[in-house]
């Protein structure tokens, strides 16, 4: 969240549920509350219900259940064109028989909005996307990243508070998508316009958004601002969705000093922090991050447990190396080290000992 | 890239141009794709190209007066009809060898059919005269004037001559005249006889009554084709195999079928006297008229409006629907501002597909078009079958052709025929 912004329920979901069958919940209890001005992502893998969530919102699925409110009033029983919510389309939904200028006076033509004032508008509009030569073509003839360009400028055109996107940038390469990540979100917090975007790209979540809520089966896993979700995932869902994970299983020995001592099922003792384990005795799954790895004995504090690993693999990728490791029987265990000039590079065959910073592996659900 | 610029055309390895030695490569493999086809070629040229030239050609066509009569034609060169006086003895002369000639080939009572339909009673004056002319004497029975118009007395009337000499011509434009409502006479280009006059009109209520019927099939079609493209998968299958049933169905059976439901003691008129809409004594008159002709015909081409259409519109996405409601348009704004646009290249097929159908339907006006809901391809098929007179069946089939490519030229002018989509 920017500093201005605050979560002052701009948009709510009330205990929402939705069930297109009548026999599952595709949407299981969702509540949220976006603040006036964030830019809130919902990721998630196809199926988890986020596109549904966003549909809901912008009035093309009705809720079951719940209520959804959007500046203080229930919008459930508005249609979506009283709605004045801006929204891309994964596959921008530019109308083809029209020209750019066309496409982005129509909002405004809907509205009866005067000739001169849409004229302004328009030339506003397309100029603030860099398409301010472009009003006189026809989709078709621009290339992907232009018409993303031209259908985030027709869901702004109109001046809306709210402006939803459903994986707008699913259809470029991967250059200009980081481009276009930039520009969105440059632009949605320099009109201090409230953003609701979908997707399952996680690199885009985190680098765009002020907070990411993270779906899976109809719920939202885990709600937090970018480096919080990465960092402290509260649920192994979590931690595996995000980012690249080690996992190993086990068992909880001890809870002390808020340190779990967890007795792996592979043999060998680690410690973590303790996420969402309470008592000893209980089953969990430890997670911890390659590039959290260590295997250099004098960066670990020396009571640090430590546990035995070979290595399988050793990948030069320029910034970094990653090295495959087998760990207790567990052949995908990966470690990322930065290249610097003092890193020490494995060779296949070696044994070491690797160890972590008690926070950095979290015990969590198994 | 200096060699060619250098040197002029690009030469192959072996020093002859590129252009030629890739024409001779590839001439081996055009040459069995022609071969593939051939046979398809050869049908259509025999089947359809040929026949059609043919009727085109009998349109103008008009050697029988020149070859039955070569001598009569010939002498009437310098009659001048203006004078009001019937052709003298040499004309009369050269008219009995002709005849002559024609009775033993039998060629006359053809030529009289012919002038016939110019004007009536020429068919049975030559059939008479054959007869007589059989037993004459060319060498001593003259002078033939008299002998002529003591046979009969029409052979003295200046219009019958003035028509035999306006139609000795070998190529004519009398069946195009008379497919207008004109003819010629001896006075130039005039008007028929009111009571003759049926061809305008036929033109007038085919090109109405197609138009209506592709106005019902857009009316009708267009909410079903849109069903069927935005309904589930299987149930859209179900109403697609509804669609195509009566598709599969004999057109004949189909056109019976309406004969039953719109008859005066038919299903639809006896309900109507039932739930007491109508009496019993003033059912209405549904069929044999133009109204039957356009229910049953709108029903039997209304497949061929719904399956363009549908074609069409399974390729718009619902998105853009969507989109223009999230733009703050109402339903009925996204639809008519949107949807409709792009649907507008199905629409366009289906009409020409439509129109161009009726405009030449023959069988289901025939069996329910009575009187006044016949169309001008009744009027030809009469030609052709019954009254053979084919030219004037071909003068009116070309206009029909020529009609139809007007509008399609028009089609393209206003609509472009690249925005039509087929399939």
């Amino acid at each position: 969240m920017t500093d201005s912004a605050k979560d002052d329920g701009f948009v709510v979901f009330d205990h929402v549920q939705k069930s297109y069958d009548g026999e599952i919940l595709v949407v299981k209890d969702l509540n949220l509350s976006i603040g006036r001005g964030e830019f809130l992502t919902m990721l998630g893998p196809s199926g988890s219900g986020k596109t549904t969530c966003l549909m809901m919102l912008a009035g093309f699925e009705t809720a079951t259940h719940g209520d959804i409110r959007l500046g203080g009033k229930p919008i459930n029983n508005i249609p979506p064109h009283k709605r004045g919510i801006g929204m891309v389309f994964q596959n921008y939904a530019l109308f083809p028989h029209m020209t750019i200028a066309e496409n982005l006076s129509f909002p405004l033509e809907v509205r009866k909005i005067g000739k001169s004032d849409r004229e302004a508008k328009v030339k506003r509009a397309l100029d603030m996307v860099e398409m301010g030569d472009f009003g006189g073509r026809r989709p078709a003839q621009l290339s992907g990243g232009q018409q993303q360009r031209v259908a985030l400028a027709r869901a702004l055109v109109f001046e809306p508070e709210l402006v939803l996107m459903d994986e707008p940038l699913g259809a470029l390469d991967k250059q200009l998508r980081e481009k276009m990540q930039f520009e969105i979100t440059h632009l949605a917090h320099s009109l201090g316009i409230t953003v609701v975007y979908v997707t399952h790209d996680q690199t885009e979540a985190l680098t765009m958004s002020d907070r990411v809520a993270v779906f899976d089966d109809g719920r939202i896993q885990q709600i937090a601002p970018p480096d919080q979700l990465y960092e402290a995932p509260e649920n192994s869902f979590v931690a595996q969705f995000i980012g690249e994970n080690n996992t190993m299983e086990g068992t909880i020995e001890e809870i002390k000093n808020g340190v779990a001592l967890v007795k792996l099922d592979s043999g060998g003792m680690i410690d973590a922090k303790p996420i969402n384990v309470s008592k000893a005795g209980e089953r969990t799954r430890v997670s911890i991050r390659p590039e959290r790895v260590e295997y250099n004995r004098d960066r670990l504090s020396p009571d640090a447990h430590t546990l035995k690993a070979e290595v399988l693999e050793f990948i030069y990728m320029g910034d970094i190396f990653r090295t495959r490791l087998r760990v207790g029987g567990n052949d995908e265990f990966i470690v990322k080290t930065r290249n610097a000039p003092d890193q020490r590079r494995l060779t296949p065959g070696e044994t070491i000992e690797i160890g972590w910073m008690p926070d950095d592996c979290r015990a969590l659900d198994a | 890239m200096s060699d060619a610029t250098d040197t002029g055309p690009v030469l192959a390895a072996d020093g002859t141009p590129l252009k030629r030695s890739l024409n001779r490569a590839l001439r081996r493999e055009k040459l069995r794709a022609l071969m593939l086809i051939a046979p398809l070629l050869l049908f259509v040229l025999v089947t359809f190209i040929a026949p059609i030239a043919d009727m085109l050609f009998r349109s103008v066509e008009n050697n029988i007066v020149e070859d039955t009569l070569p001598r009569t034609v010939v002498a009437l060169e310098s009659w001048d009809r203006m004078t009001g006086e019937p052709p003298d003895e040499a004309v009369f002369a050269a008219l009995a060898e002709d005849l002559v000639i024609a009775v033993e080939t039998k060629t006359h009572t053809r030529l009289g059919s012919r002038l016939n339909y110019e004007m009536t009673g020429i068919s049975s004056l030559f059939r008479k005269s054959g007869r007589s002319v059989k037993r004459w004497d060319l060498a001593t029975d003259g002078p033939f004037r008299e002998k002529f118009i003591e046979l009969d007395e029409d052979w003295a009337d200046v219009g019958m001559w003035a028509m035999i000499q306006i139609y000795s011509s070998r190529y004519t434009s009398g069946y195009f005249l008379n497919s207008v409502d004109l003819q010629l006479s001896p006075d130039g280009i005039a008007a028929r006889e009111e009571d003759q006059r049926i061809y305008i009109t036929l033109f007038k209520r085919t090109i109405f009554m197609s138009l209506t019927i592709m106005f019902s099939c857009v009316l009708l079609g267009y909410p079903i084709a849109w069903l069927l493209a935005n309904l589930s998968a299987k149930a859209s299958n179900m109403l697609l195999i509804l669609v195509l049933l009566p598709f599969w169905t004999s057109l004949l059976v189909r056109t019976s079928a309406w004969k039953v439901l719109l008859q005066q003691q038919g299903v639809i008129n006896d309900v109507l006297v039932w739930v007491g809409l109508v009496d019993d004594g003033n059912r209405l008159i549904m069929i044999n008229n133009q109204f039957g002709t356009i229910v049953a015909m709108t029903h039997i081409l209304l497949p061929f409006m719904i399956l363009p259409l549908y074609s069409v519109m399974q390729t718009i996405p619902p998105t853009y629907l969507r989109a223009a409601k999230s733009l703050g348009a109402t339903n009925w704004t996204a639809f008519w501002r949107v949807y409709f646009p792009q649907s507008v290249p199905g629409i366009g097929a289906g009409c020409i597909l439509v129109f161009i159908l009726s405009i030449g339907y023959y069988i289901t006006p025939e069996l329910v078009g009575g009187t006044k809901g016949v169309f001008i391809s009744n009027r030809i098929a009469y030609h052709i079958s019954s009254s053979l007179n084919w030219g004037l069946g071909a003068a009116l089939g070309t206009i029909l052709l020529a009609a139809v490519l007007l509008l399609y030229w028009a089609y393209d002018k206003i609509v472009g025929i690249d925005n039509v989509k087929l399939g």
